[in-house]
């Protein structure tokens, strides 16, 4: 089978007039951009639509589209607890409990939270490790867009990255937030419409969700697991015989606890766009609203995986198959983009391609502008230059976006160098953040945590799951990078012995978050509370006057809102058990 | 501005496109898609969406004039 593909010129037609667009949305923006407020936060001045396709879309690269498709293909259908007990009742619980602080503290970042209700070094290790962070992925994600373009179109790497920056670039300097947040917006539709005929199309040829269902059945035989197992999304969790190798305790506490809510209700790259939002209720609902188009996006983005591994089990006439690694395993990385190859005809092709172009640009966006915040407000305002005019801020802003974006490029090229490297910073930044969501529940519903106890048990959560990774080890596996490096170094045996990388990876996860948990109520209880009750209102539960809901139709309630989506997910989970 | 005029606008445009070329193309290139002409089909679906976008977009342009900028 041909990987590449050719795109006519009608196809490239549609690339150019969606770059027009995305430029022009800057520059309309531009005369807007006056002060920091404007370029980092939006001026505060977006409806609740837009900021929750935002913050929905902003999670969305093309990693995230094609990502979810390689585990479709790998894990089937189990791929959607990702959404359906990982990012819906973190994104229900950011909305209705800790918007409220974000949002009414008028901080401008996470960062900059942790500095009202803790103090500077919480704030310091959270900022400067979430500024490294943002700009790895940045150039991750430049370096896998410059690959797939490489391989499916041929398109020279080093041009295709120059140019994708440079649109990004040109974009978010001319209307900040705005810019980046609008454009998610676009990119939210243009995935929607992009990879909407790719599952009819899959499907219709795989003879329907019956047909796929037996297919896929045949799959799971030839894998080895139980028939339903791709298609059963709790099938087999009782132990680890499932395609994740995991049982339910590490899915729902380390994946649905521990990492999402780490990730959704902490990662400043989503909340700033809540942050954004023109009203404490807005702010709350924006969340709430990410997660309605949320649930239903398994059935776009991992469903094409799905239907790649069922029309390769069991193949069709129109022939699509995914080809084979020299190992001898499936190339489920690329399972979507290569159906959207064999299936799209010249026209829906562009529209198609860039769909995908654009979730990367946008998930760059997405990278740049929290960067560009964070070094300003928690790293330049907060440490180099205090107490300077706005406008200095705001140039220094501008200056930031420009160096992202240069470092994201050599970022780029660090990752097509050394593979090792990248997954070693990687595993660094997860071992950052699997404890965080621990330090923010005790600092939000729990006034006596102190700021000792914040940074020292951050700190020993992060050496915990250092620890946790170092001594165990997935099955098979040999790399030091992918565990037992500790017990490597000391010649001996790794402790435990997971069934699958993901497993390790969710107890790391529950090892760090529940000694930070621990080891912050210990150290809390054995320093000194700084900040006095009136510090801390606005950024603790106890202490904060209950928000009233001042809206009246029950759909812009964020509370019941929230409920109707937790049962909406709950249905979803019952309906593919 | 209201991001619903840009979003109307661009997927009014690509439907148009489409839509054209599911006239115009030789019907040999759907053999990729079944046999379906999905040009024809998917772009008419764009183009009616971004139509509703932009036709709400404007309805809700004219009824907040500028006091309060609609966003």
């Amino acid at each position: 089978m041909h990987m590449q593909v050719h795109m006519g010129a009608i196809d490239y037609a549609f690339l150019f007039i969606y770059l027009i667009f995305v430029i022009g949305i800057g520059a309309a923006l531009k005369k807007r951009m006056k002060t920091t407020t404007d370029f980092f936060l939006s001026g505060r001045s977006i409806p609740a639509w837009i900021c929750g396709l935002a913050f929905l879309s902003a999670n969305l690269g093309a990693q995230e589209v094609i990502g979810m498709g390689a585990s479709g293909a790998k894990y089937g259908i189990m791929t959607a607890h990702f959404y359906w007990i990982g990012a819906i009742p973190a994104m229900v619980f950011v909305g209705i409990f800790m918007m409220p602080f974000y949002y009414g503290s008028k901080a401008r970042s996470v960062p900059e939270y942790l500095k009202l209700r803790f103090d500077e070094k919480t704030r310091a290790f959270n900022a400067f490790s979430f500024a490294i962070m943002t700009l790895f992925s940045s150039g991750i994600s430049l370096f896998a867009m410059s690959k797939l373009l490489q391989l499916l179109l041929g398109w020279n790497q080093v041009e295709s990255m120059v140019i994708a920056a440079g649109i990004v670039l040109a974009y978010i300097l001319l209307g900040g937030l705005t810019s980046a947040i609008y454009n998610e917006v676009l990119q939210f539709f243009l995935i929607v419409f992009g990879f909407a005929p790719l599952v009819f199309l899959g499907l219709k040829d795989a003879g329907g969700w019956a047909g796929l269902q037996q297919r896929l059945q045949e799959a799971s035989i030839q894998r080895g697991f139980a028939p339903g197992a791709l298609t059963h999304s709790w099938l087999g969790l009782a132990g680890t015989s499932n395609p994740m190798g995991v049982d339910w305790f590490s899915l729902a506490m380390g994946l649905g606890f521990v990492l999402s809510f780490g990730y959704w209700c902490t990662d400043f790259l989503v909340v700033q766009r809540a942050m954004a939002a023109d009203s404490m209720t807005s702010a709350r609902r924006t969340p709430i609203i990410a997660a309605v188009p949320k649930m239903l996006f398994p059935f776009i983005v991992i469903l094409p995986g799905m239907i790649a591994m069922g029309l390769t089990a069991h193949a069709t006439s129109n022939g699509f198959a995914l080809p084979k690694l020299p190992d001898g395993t499936y190339d489920y990385n690329n399972a979507s983009p290569l159906m959207l190859a064999h299936y799209f005809p010249t026209g829906l092709l562009g529209v198609g391609m860039t769909a995908l172009l654009a979730s990367f640009m946008s998930g760059m966006a997405g990278n740049i502008t929290a960067f560009n915040t964070v070094f300003t407000v928690d790293i330049y305002q907060a440490y180099i230059r205090p107490g300077k005019a706005d406008h200095e801020y705001l140039t220094v802003g501008k200056v930031a976006t420009i160096a992202g974006i240069l470092l994201s490029v050599a970022t780029a090229y660090l990752a097509a160098n050394f593979n090792n490297i990248m997954d070693l910073l990687q595993l660094v930044f997860a071992f950052v953040n699997a404890p965080l969501f621990a330090t923010f529940l005790l600092g939000m519903f729990w006034k006596r945590t102190t700021g000792h106890g914040a940074f020292w048990g951050l700190l020993t959560g992060t050496v915990a799951a250092a620890v946790h990774q170092g001594l165990t080890r997935p099955i098979g596996e040999t790399n030091p990078i992918k565990g037992g490096w500790i017990t490597d170094m000391m010649h001996q045996l790794p402790i435990h012995q997971y069934p699958s990388e993901m497993a390790q990876n969710f107890w790391t996860a529950i090892f760090a978050w529940t000694i930070c948990f621990a080891a912050t109520i210990l150290i809390s209880l054995a320093t000194k509370r700084i900040k006095s009750d009136e510090d801390l209102n606005g950024l603790v539960y106890s202490l904060t006057p209950k928000a009233v809901d001042t809206e009246t139709t029950w759909y812009k309630k964020p509370v019941v809102l929230g409920v109707v989506v937790l049962i909406a997910a709950a249905v979803l989970n019952f309906l593919f058990r | 501005m209201d991001l619903r005029l840009p979003i109307g606008g661009l997927f009014s445009v690509f439907g148009v496109i489409l839509v054209a070329c599911g006239l115009i193309s030789d019907k040999s290139i759907f053999d990729k898609s079944l046999g379906i002409n999905i040009d024809l089909w998917w772009g008419l679906v764009i183009l009616i969406f971004g139509m509703l976008m932009g036709g709400f977009g404007l309805l809700g342009t004219k009824s907040t004039p500028s006091e309060k900028e609609n966003l």
